[in-house]
């Protein structure tokens, strides 16, 4: 899983039958400060994220498959899993 | 899932079995401001995509998936698949 910002929805009037009804947002992933670390990516939302959210993402195909619950055959690869509250990094610093 | 824009097509005779009938796109990915992010990919395309096309592709085993659907066979040796055309994007 990857710890991510929301950068925004996206549309898409033709897609792939599996995505129906499914909101796609991309999202950009950050480095333990916050700060962005490498490029954009694009993922489902099950956690009802919201622009500029920090998120988890599932980055897994199987582990989509097991929240969808549509089969097993479903192309689908990144799912937003959970908003993030907060990260603590403070103790691991300064040990 | 990760962005592209389409640039050609790609065509081959003679493919492995399973592509038969597949169309093949030559594709850039690309970040939310359309700027490059890495190396020209060929994809197998699901929804008639076209050069120009801002699309989304799928990765790894999970576009082998996109194309089963597209095809009905048990399996296909493909490791980017496009599944969806791409009207917008919003950007904070």
């Amino acid at each position: 899983m990857r710890c991510c910002r929301v950068v925004g929805p996206l549309w898409a009037a033709v897609k792939h039958p599996a995505f129906a009804r499914q909101t796609l947002l991309v999202v950009q992933p950050l480095d333990e400060h916050g700060k962005d670390a490498g490029a954009s990516f694009v993922a489902i939302d099950r956690a009802q994220a919201g622009i500029g959210d920090k998120v988890i993402v599932l980055t897994e195909g199987n582990g989509v498959r097991q929240i969808l619950q549509q089969g097993d055959q479903v192309p689908i690869r990144s799912a937003i899993v959970g908003i993030v509250d907060r990260v603590d990094i403070d103790a691991v610093e300064n040990a | 899932m990760y962005l592209g824009i389409v640039k050609g097509t790609v065509v081959a005779e003679r493919k492995a079995s399973g592509l038969e009938g597949a169309k093949i796109l030559l594709v850039q990915p690309v970040d939310e401001h359309q700027q490059p992010t890495g190396d020209l990919q060929a994809a197998i395309d699901t929804v008639q995509a076209g050069p120009g096309d801002l699309v989304y592709l799928v990765g790894s085993r999970e576009a082998a998936l996109a194309l089963d659907h597209a095809l009905g066979s048990s399996f296909v040796p493909v490791d980017a698949a496009v599944v969806g055309i791409v009207d917008g994007v919003a950007t904070s």
